[in-house]
């Protein structure tokens, strides 16, 4: 194990909606530089464990420690971790008013300060990264959903965070847009950053993950490597889980 | 673009084939031609009947067609003026004019208010705050549900029933609030004023321009200088300097009561300020409507990206959202505004004398019914179309390029 401290630590994190119990006592830490894997059935909890993680909801028990920072109501943690943590959604949501450059340099010029100049540089050289650089001066509605996907990508990677989190990033792309995108999060994998995906992308999970997390009705019942949990699942859940996964492709 | 140079993607490309018209029924385009023609036809046949009923009765009424009457002396008197006017010598033509200026009066000044309290109510709607949110969603249903006509003849008589000027004998207050209208002080205007508004107005030219400058060093180096303070400098700092150079004159022209009603100060008459307020109430809860659906037209995604990528909400709000939502805001918006001012012809109800209830009073003296109503028809065309001009103008400087 890493000797430094974890790049995220949840404590018995739970979180209602109502009087409707999603997550309960969530524990799971994530090492610097590790790539973890969730999966679960559908209204599992897995988008608001991920969605906690970065406060775009707030969890009401327990503790959620990130890079460091806890996350509280304090609005300068809150800073902090939106600047070292960024995000990736299953519906893309590139602002469509402004070009994919535009898109790409807003968050580093207005939160990181950054002249202009040195923005759309640095925005060029990720859109080169994500393969697309052609593209800068078009509008998010010309591209392709496969495409959109790889700008989102760049524009979260434009801030420099140390962990990126992504929630069901293929789910909404056509399949020959999927290893596209997939590609792009292996190479990014391979940099070495620390990643946090939901996704029921198995080939994915096998390649890159260093450990998979399998989430049923609010709780994680299962984790380990791919392979063990893929060939060797212990518990009922997550075997007919896989089931019905494999029967689904 | 011109239309000599061939595209080479184009060398293959052939002219679409030229359809001849068939005179056959069944020919798509001889069809419109002869819609066209038969419905050319039968509004010309009307207009002309019209025309020729119009002149006949005119002329068995001695009524002279024309504009010249304008120029005859009104002898009607006009409680609010904005240029100088006399009942006993001024003519029909300055009468009309106090009456366009008056309906530019309600029209300009109820937009801009409405607007704005448009806007915050609209955004209160919004709140995640119980009480505002609920309060503002009465307001939009009760304002929205009354005739406006019924809202304007309420605040009207709202006002009516306010003390009359004689019960405030011996009062020190300077401010007003009478069934006679909201009397104000003014400001005795001098010399150093007009320099110091000279003076403010250049620094506002300056801050625009300092504000422009601000932003390409900030393209440049990332940080933005300060605006604040060079705007508080030039827009108060200085204007109040030259007017305290030039010897700071500060003297107001209090409204005091003599005998039974008020002299001196500024009035605001009660008709002017119900219609203004009732149109502006009335108009806000429908622009409210407009704000908020806008708003919510961008989707959640979008504030979260813009969150999840470290944009605090004010940030998002006019770097991501506002520019989404204006473009659904206004067109509708736009409706409002020419709402607004055609719903100020309603002055008539409760007295307020605009273009609507001058050129009325006109038509009945000089039975000029022709040219009162073209006066009316052509005022508000002018203002709807200039608003609609502005409007179009601006919605095409916002909109977005692609989407
Ligand atoms: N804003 C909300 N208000 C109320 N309930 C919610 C809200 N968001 C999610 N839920 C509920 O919380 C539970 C967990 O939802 P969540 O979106 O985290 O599931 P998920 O594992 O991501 O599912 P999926 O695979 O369908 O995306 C679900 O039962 C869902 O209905
Ligand atoms: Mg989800």
């Amino acid at each position: 194990m890493a000797t430094e401290a974890p790049a995220i630590v949840l404590d018995k994190v739970n979180k209602w909606y109502g009087a409707m119990h999603v997550l309960r006592d969530v524990t799971m830490n994530v090492a610097q530089k590790e790539r973890v894997v969730v999966c679960g059935p559908s209204g599992s909890g897995k988008s608001t464990m991920i969605r906690c993680i970065n406060r775009l909801e707030t969890h009401q028990e327990g503790k959620i420690i990130v890079d460091g920072t806890e996350l509280t109501d304090d609005l300068r943690a809150l800073d902090t971790i939106r600047r070292e943590v960024g995000m990736v959604f299953q519906s893309f949501n590139l602002f469509p008013h402004l070009t994919i450059l535009e898109n790409c340099t807003l968050a580093p010029i207005s939160v990181r300060k950054m002249p202009k100049a040195e923005a759309e540089e640095l925005a060029m050289d990720f859109l080169r990264k994500v393969k697309i650089p052609e593209q800068a001066k078009k509008f998010p509605g010309q591209l392709s959903g496969g495409q959109q996907q790889r700008v989102a990508i760049a524009r979260a990677l434009c801030m420099k965070p140390k962990i990126m989190l992504f929630d069901e990033p293929t789910s909404a792309l056509d399949p020959e847009m999927i290893k596209e995108v997939l590609d792009t999060m292996v190479g990014l994998a391979e940099s070495g950053m620390t990643m946090v995906c939901v996704t029921h992308e198995m080939g994915f999970a096998r390649m890159v993950a260093d450990r998979v997390v399998f989430m049923d009705r609010g709780e994680i019942v299962e984790q380990g490597t791919p392979t063990a949990m893929f060939e060797t699942p212990q518990t009922d859940r997550l075997k007919l889980f896989l089931s019905q996964i494999l029967r689904g492709h | 673009m011109s239309g000599s140079i061939i595209d080479p993607r184009l060398a293959n490309a052939r002219a679409a084939p030229k359809r001849g018209m068939q005179l056959s029924w069944s020919d798509p385009v001889f069809r419109n031609i002869i819609w066209q023609t038969l419905i050319v036809g039968l509004i010309a046949g009307v207009i002309w009947y019209l025309a020729a009923n119009t002149v006949r009765n005119l002329e068995v009424r001695h009524i002279a067609t024309g504009l010249g009457f304008l120029s005859n002396t009104a002898g009607i008197p006009i409680a609010e003026t904005l240029i100088p006017y006399d009942p006993a010598t001024s003519t029909w033509g300055r009468a009309i004019a106090e009456g366009i200026l008056n309906t530019l009066k309600v029209a300009l000044v109820g937009i801009v208010l409405s607007t704005i309290l448009g806007t915050l109510i609209g955004i209160g709607r919004l709140s995640k705050n119980w009480l505002v949110a609920k309060l503002t969603a009465v307001y939009v249903e009760v304002l929205r549900d009354l005739p406006l006509l019924l809202q304007l003849l309420f605040w009207y008589s709202l006002l009516q029933g306010l003390p009359g000027p004689r019960d405030f004998r011996g009062s020190t207050s300077i401010v007003f609030l009478t069934s006679r209208g909201l009397r104000l002080p003014l400001l005795n205007w001098e010399d150093a004023h007009s320099w110091a508004l000279v003076v403010f107005v250049v620094g506002l030219i300056g801050t625009f321009l300092w504000n422009r400058a601000a932003n390409k060093k900030q393209d440049a180096t990332g940080t933005k200088p300060a605006v604040w303070p060079v705007a508080l400098g030039l827009l108060i700092v200085l204007p109040v300097l030259v007017w305290a150079a030039m010897g700071a004159p500060w003297t107001l022209d209090v409204p005091v009561l003599k005998g039974f009603n008020m002299v001196g100060g500024g009035t605001i008459t009660p008709e002017y300020f119900a219609l203004l307020f009732g149109l502006v109430l009335y108009t806000a809860s429908y622009i409210a409507e407009i704000v908020r659906s806008g708003i919510q037209a961008v989707p959640k995604g979008q504030w979260e990206a813009a969150g999840a990528l470290g944009l605090h909400p004010f940030a998002v709000l006019r770097l991501v959202v506002l520019p989404q939502a204006l473009r659904v805001i206004i067109p509708p918006m736009t409706s409002q505004f020419l709402n607004l001012t055609k719903n100020s012809s309603l002055a008539v109800a409760i007295g307020f004398q605009d273009v609507v209830s001058v050129s009325g009073t006109m038509l009945n003296q000089t039975g000029q019914a022709i040219e009162g109503v073209a006066i009316i028809m052509l005022t508000f065309l002018a203002f709807s179309l200039s608003i609609s001009l502005f409007m179009n103008w601006y919605n095409a400087r916002i909109a977005l390029v692609e989407r």
